[in-house]
C-alpha cells in the first residue's frame, strides 16, 4: 500500500511536523475497534482508579518507589501486559496464515500484515521478555544475596519507567500513524527513508532507543549490586545459581546494548539526516548494519534465556529436595555460554556470502555451545535423580521445559550447519526452531518464575487447578502451533508471507492455527489463575515465609518481605544458605531490632521518562519543537535531581519491631 | 563485605548490627561499568570507520580535507584540559576548594577551544561540499568525531553543575565522588581521541 502523501517528509508543518487526521488509521475497521475497545477500558480503569481514590497509592507507593520489590513487580506486570498484545498480533498472524489460500486475501492487507509481523517480533522480545527477566532479577537477586535493596535504587526506578515508555510508545504507534513494515530487525536499505518514508521504522527506532536507555542502566546497576552487595560470607562460589546467571545476563546486557544503540542511531542519521551507512548508493553497506544489529541480536537471546537457566535450577533443587548437582560446572557452563554468545552472531546470516571458513567458524562456535548447555540439562536430570520429586507447578513448567529446549536446541544445531542453513533459511523451521526456544525456554522459564516466586511476592500460593490447565494447554499448543512449521519449513515455506498458492499446505497451517488457539485458552487460564487466588488469598495464604522448603535466602524472610528484606544482615555459610540455617536449628531473632538506612521515593524516574516520551513523538512526526523542549527539559530535571542530596532516611526501630513482632505471631499461629 | 569476619563461627547466621555501609560505595564500580559500555559506542563507530573509512563515493579523502596543524592543535587543548583535570583533583585531595574551582573553570575553557575548533573544523569541511552526506567515508568520519564532541559538550555542561554544587555544598564525600566520576569520564575522552587522532586523522594521511 502506498504511503498517503501526509506522511512524506517533504510535507511537514512547523506546527504538526508530519502529523495530519490522516495519519490516524480510520479506514481500518479492525485497528477502530481495538481502538474503541482500549479507550474503553482505558477510562474504566482511570474512572476506577478515581473513584476509589487510588491515584495518591500508586503515585507513593509504587509510580515513585525505589524499592527493588515493587519496580520488580512492575516489570512483570508491563511483560503480561504486553503479552497479550503481542500474543493478539500472533493468533492474527496465525488465522491469516490459515485463510488466504486458494486466491483468497485472508482478512489482512499487506499493509497492515506486515506492521503485525513486526510489531509481534519486537514486542515478544522486547517488552515481554525483557521486561519478564529483568523484573525477575529486580525482585529476587537482592533478596537471594541478602541485601537490603540494589546499589542504585533511583538509576532501578528510572530504568523501569524508560523501559515503560518505550511499550508506551510502541502502543501509540497503532492508533497515531502506524508501526514499522520491515521485521523485527528493521534490515536496511527496506527501513532507509526511500523505502519506508513512513513513521513506522521511526516509531520503532525511538521505542528501542528509550527503552534501551533503560535496559543498560539496569543492567549496570544489578553488576554492582551483584558484585558489592552480597551479605558477608557470600563469596562468589556460594551464590545461588540464579543470582550466578543474573550476573552473566547482566554483562551481556552492559556489553551487547550500547552496540544495538549505536547501529539504531546509524539508521536513524541515515533517516534523517541523509548519512550514507547503510545506503545502496554514496558507498554505503547495508550489510554492515546486518552484522552489527547481530552482534547485539545474539547475546540478545543469551540475556533471556541464561537468567532462565538460573530459575531452572533453582526450581529443580528445590522440587527434588536436593543441593543441585554439579553446582560448579553450571557456573562454568554458563561463563562459557556467556562468551561464546559473543562469537556466533554470523549463524544468522550465512547466507551473506562471508566464503567457506568464515562460515565454517562460526558454524563450529554455534555448535559448540550446545556442550554447556547439554551439561546444564544434564546437571538438572541427575539433580532430580534420586530426589524426592514434588510435582508442583514450577517443577511441571521446568520438567515440559527441559523437553521442549531440547527438540529446540537439536533444530539449532541443525540450522548451524551452514550448507543446511542455505535451504533453511528465512524459513518457517527457523521461525519454528526459535519459537522453541524462545517459548519452550524463556516463556516456559517465566511461568515457571512466577509460579515459584508468587507467594513470596503476595504471601499467597496460585490456585494450581487453573495453573494445571493453563500448563497442559500452553505445552499442548506450543507443539500443535509449532510443529507444523518444521515441516511446512522443511518443505520450503518461507517466513512472513501473508497469502500462498499452493492448497496442500493449508492443513499445516490450519494446525498451527488450532495450537495458537489452545495458547489463547492456556493465557486465558493464566489470568484465570491469577484472579482465582486473589479472590481465594485467604485459603491460600502462606504465613511461614517458605512455602515450598526452599534453599535460598529470599525464603528465610516473610512474604511479602518487609521493605528492608531481612531485620538482620544474614551470615552466609553455604551456597544454600537457607538451606544450611534450617539444617543447623537456626532460630530467628524476635529481639534486638535497630532503626534501618533505606533510600528514599523519588519522582524524577517517571518525570523523566515522560519527558523521553515526548521527545520520542516530536522524532517520529517530526516535531521538532516538542523534540527541542523535551530534550532541554530532560536535561534540566536530571540537573535538578543531582541538586538533591538528601536520598536516604531510617525506617525507626519502632516499625522494624512493629513489622518483626506481627510476623512472630503469624509464626507462631501457622506452628500452632 | 564479602570477608567473613574470623569472630564468626559455623552457626552464626546474623550481624549482631548493621554493617555500616560506605554511602556511594558502588558508585565507582557502577561509573566504570557504564564507562566501558560507552566505550562500546566507540568501538561500533570505530569499526564502522574502519569498515567504511575508504568508501569515498568519487568524493574527497583525508588527504584533501584534514589539516594536520590544526587538529594538532585540537589535541593539545584536550590533552591540556586532562592535566588540568589531574589539578583539580589534586587540590580537591588536599581539600582546596578554591583552587579546584580554578582548575576545573580552566579545564572547562580548553574543553570549551576543543569544541570551538572542531566546530570550526566542520563547518570548513561542509562549505567546501564534504559535509556528512557526501560519502560513507564523511558519514562514518562525522559521526565517530561529532559523538566525541558530543561527549565533550555534555562533559562540560556536567563540570559546570558540579562547579556550581561545589559552591554551595564545598568538596563534601558526596561532591568529590561525583567529581571523581567526571574525571573518569574526561580522561576517558581523552583516550578516545588518541584513538581518533591516531586511527582517523594520521592513518588518514598515509591512505
Amino acid at each position: 500500500m502506498a504511503q498517503p502523501d501526509s506522511l512524506s517528509p517533504l510535507n511537514v508543518s512547523p506546527i504538526f511536523g508530519r502529523f495530519t487526521l490522516d495519519a490516524l488509521p480510520l479506514h481500518e475497521p479492525i485497528v477502530v475497534t481495538t481502538f474503541a475497545v482500549v479507550a474503553l477500558g482505558g477510562a474504566a480503569l482511570i474512572a476506577a482508579l478515581t473513584y476509589f481514590k487510588l491515584w495518591g497509592y500508586l503515585w507513593k507507593e509504587w509510580f515513585t518507589t525505589v524499592d527493588h520489590k515493587k519496580i520488580g513487580i512492575m516489570y512483570m506486570i508491563l511483560g503480561i501486559i504486553m503479552l497479550l498484545r503481542g500474543f493478539a498480533d500472533a493468533i492474527m498472524m496465525r488465522l491469516q496464515q490459515a485463510m488466504a489460500f486458494g486466491g483468497s486475501e485472508g482478512y489482512l492487507n499487506a499493509h497492515h500484515y506486515d506492521q503485525i509481523f513486526t510489531a509481534h517480533g519486537v514486542i515478544m522480545i522486547f517488552f515481554v521478555a525483557m521486561p519478564i527477566v529483568t523484573g525477575l532479577m529486580n525482585y529476587v537477586v537482592p533478596l537471594q544475596i541478602g541485601a537490603r535493596d540494589v546499589s542504585f535504587p533511583f538509576l532501578n526506578n528510572f530504568s523501569f519507567w524508560m523501559t515503560a515508555a518505550g511499550a508506551a510508545i510502541v502502543m501509540m504507534s497503532l492508533f497515531v500513524g502506524e508501526f514499522s513494515q520491515t521485521g523485527w530487525l528493521a534490515m536496511p536499505p527496506l527501513s532507509g527513508i526511500s523505502y519506508s518514508p513512513g513513521v513506522g521504522v521511526d516509531y520503532y527506532i525511538w521505542a528501542l532507543q528509550i527503552a534501551g536507555v533503560g535496559t543498560l542502566l539496569s543492567g549496570v546497576n544489578l553488576i554492582a549490586t551483584i558484585v558489592k552487595m552480597r551479605a558477608p560470607g557470600m563469596r562468589m562460589m556460594k551464590m545461588p545459581i540464579f543470582c550466578w546467571t543474573a550476573l552473566c545476563t547482566n554483562i551481556l546486557i552492559v556489553a551487547a546494548f550500547p552496540v544495538l544503540t549505536a547501529v539504531l542511531a546509524l539508521l536513524s542519521l541515515d533517516r534523517y539526516v541523509g548519512t550514507a551507512f547503510f545506503t545502496n548508493t554514496l558507498g554505503g553497506n547495508p550489510m554492515m548494519y546486518v552484522n552489527l544489529i547481530w552482534i547485539w541480536g545474539h547475546p540478545e537471546v543469551y540475556i533471556l534465556i541464561l537468567p532462565m537457566f538460573g530459575v531452572f535450577s533453582e526450581v529443580v533443587s528445590t522440587f527434588s529436595g536436593k543441593r543441585l548437582f554439579g553446582y560448579t560446572s553450571m557456573v562454568y557452563a554458563t561463563l562459557v555460554i556467556t562468551i561464546l554468545a559473543y562469537l556466533v552472531w554470523l549463524h544468522h546470516f550465512f547466507t551473506m556470502g562471508s566464503g567457506a571458513s568464515v562460515n565454517s567458524f562460526f558454524g563450529i562456535t554455534t555448535m559448540i555451545i550446545s556442550i554447556p548447555t547439554g551439561a546444564k540439562i544434564f546437571n538438572w536430570l541427575f539433580t532430580m535423580y534420586r530426589g524426592r520429586v514434588r510435582f508442583e507447578l514450577p517443577m511441571m513448567w521446568a520438567i515440559a521445559f527441559m523437553i521442549t529446549f531440547t527438540l529446540g536446541g537439536m533444530t539449532g544445531v541443525l540450522l548451524a550447519v551452514p550448507p543446511a542453513d542455505f535451504v533453511l533459511h528465512n524459513s518457517l523451521f527457523l521461525v519454528a526452531h526459535f519459537h522453541n526456544v524462545i517459548i519452550g525456554g524463556v516463556l516456559f522459564g517465566a511461568f515457571a518464575a512466577i509460579n515459584y516466586w508468587w507467594p513470596k511476592a503476595f504471601g499467597f500460593k496460585l490456585d494450581t487447578k487453573w495453573g494445571k490447565r493453563s500448563f497442559w494447554l500452553w505445552v499442548v499448543g506450543f507443539y500443535f502451533a509449532f510443529m507444523p512449521l518444521y515441516v511446512l519449513g522443511l518443505m520450503g515455506v518461507t517466513r512472513r508471507l501473508r497469502t500462498f498458492d499452493d492448497p496442500s499446505l493449508q492443513i499445516w497451517f490450519l494446525i498451527a492455527g488450532f495450537g495458537a488457539f489452545l495458547v489463547a485458552l492456556g493465557i486465558a487460564a493464566m489470568l484465570m489463575q491469577f484472579f482465582v487466588s486473589v479472590r481465594d488469598r485467604k485459603q491460600l495464604v502462606d504465613t511461614t515465609g517458605d512455602p515450598w522448603n526452599g534453599r535460598t535466602l529470599e525464603w528465610a524472610t516473610s512474604s511479602p518481605p518487609p521493605d528492608y528484606n531481612f531485620a538482620f544482615t544474614p551470615v552466609v555459610h553455604d551456597s544454600d544458605a537457607w538451606w544450611d540455617m534450617k539444617a543447623r536449628g537456626y532460630k530467628r531473632p524476635e529481639h534486638g531490632f535497630a532503626a534501618i538506612h533505606m533510600p528514599s521515593n523519588t519522582a524524577a524516574g517517571i518525570i523523566l521518562a515522560g519527558l523521553s516520551v515526548a521527545f520520542g513523538v516530536g522524532m517520529i512526526w517530526y516535531l521538532w519543537w516538542l523534540a527541542g523542549l523535551s530534550f532541554l527539559g530532560i536535561i534540566a530535571v536530571s540537573i535538578a535531581h543531582t541538586f538533591n542530596y538528601k536520598r536516604d532516611f531510617y525506617i525507626p526501630k519502632e516499625e522494624v519491631v512493629a513489622q518483626e513482632e506481627g510476623r512472630t505471631r503469624l509464626l507462631s499461629e501457622a506452628v500452632a | 563485605m564479602n570477608e567473613l569476619p574470623v569472630d564468626f563461627d559455623r552457626d552464626t547466621f546474623q550481624l549482631p548490627e548493621e554493617p555500616h555501609h560506605p554511602e556511594g560505595s558502588s558508585t565507582m564500580l557502577g561509573f566504570w561499568l557504564y564507562l566501558m559500555s560507552d566505550c562500546l559506542i566507540f568501538a561500533m563507530l570505530f569499526a564502522t570507520y574502519g569498515v567504511l573509512g575508504t568508501s569515498y563515493a568519487g568524493g574527497p579523502g583525508p588527504k584533501e580535507l584534514f589539516e594536520l596543524p590544526l587538529v594538532a592543535l585540537n589535541t593539545a587543548m584536550l590533552l591540556f584540559s586532562s592535566i588540568t583535570y589531574g589539578f583539580a583533583m589534586l587540590a580537591m585531595t588536599d581539600g582546596k576548594k578554591g583552587a579546584t574551582q580554578g582548575w576545573l573553570a580552566i579545564t572547562g575553557l580548553f574543553g570549551l577551544a576543543f569544541l570551538g575548533i572542531e566546530m570550526y573544523e566542520f563547518a570548513h569541511l561542509i562549505m567546501e561540499g564534504a559535509g556528512p552526506q557526501r560519502s560513507a567515508f564523511l558519514s562514518s568520519f562525522f559521526i565517530l568525531v561529532g559523538t566525541h564532541g558530543l561527549h565533550v559538550t555534555f562533559g562540560i555542561i556536567w563540570l559546570v553543575t558540579l562547579m556550581v554544587q561545589v559552591q554551595q555544598k564545598g568538596l563534601i564525600a558526596a561532591n568529590q565522588r561525583r567529581l571523581m566520576c567526571l574525571s573518569l569520564f574526561w580522561h576517558f575522552l581523552d583516550v578516545i581521541w588518541i584513538g581518533v587522532f591516531t586511527f582517523v586523522y594520521l592513518m588518514g594521511m598515509l591512505r
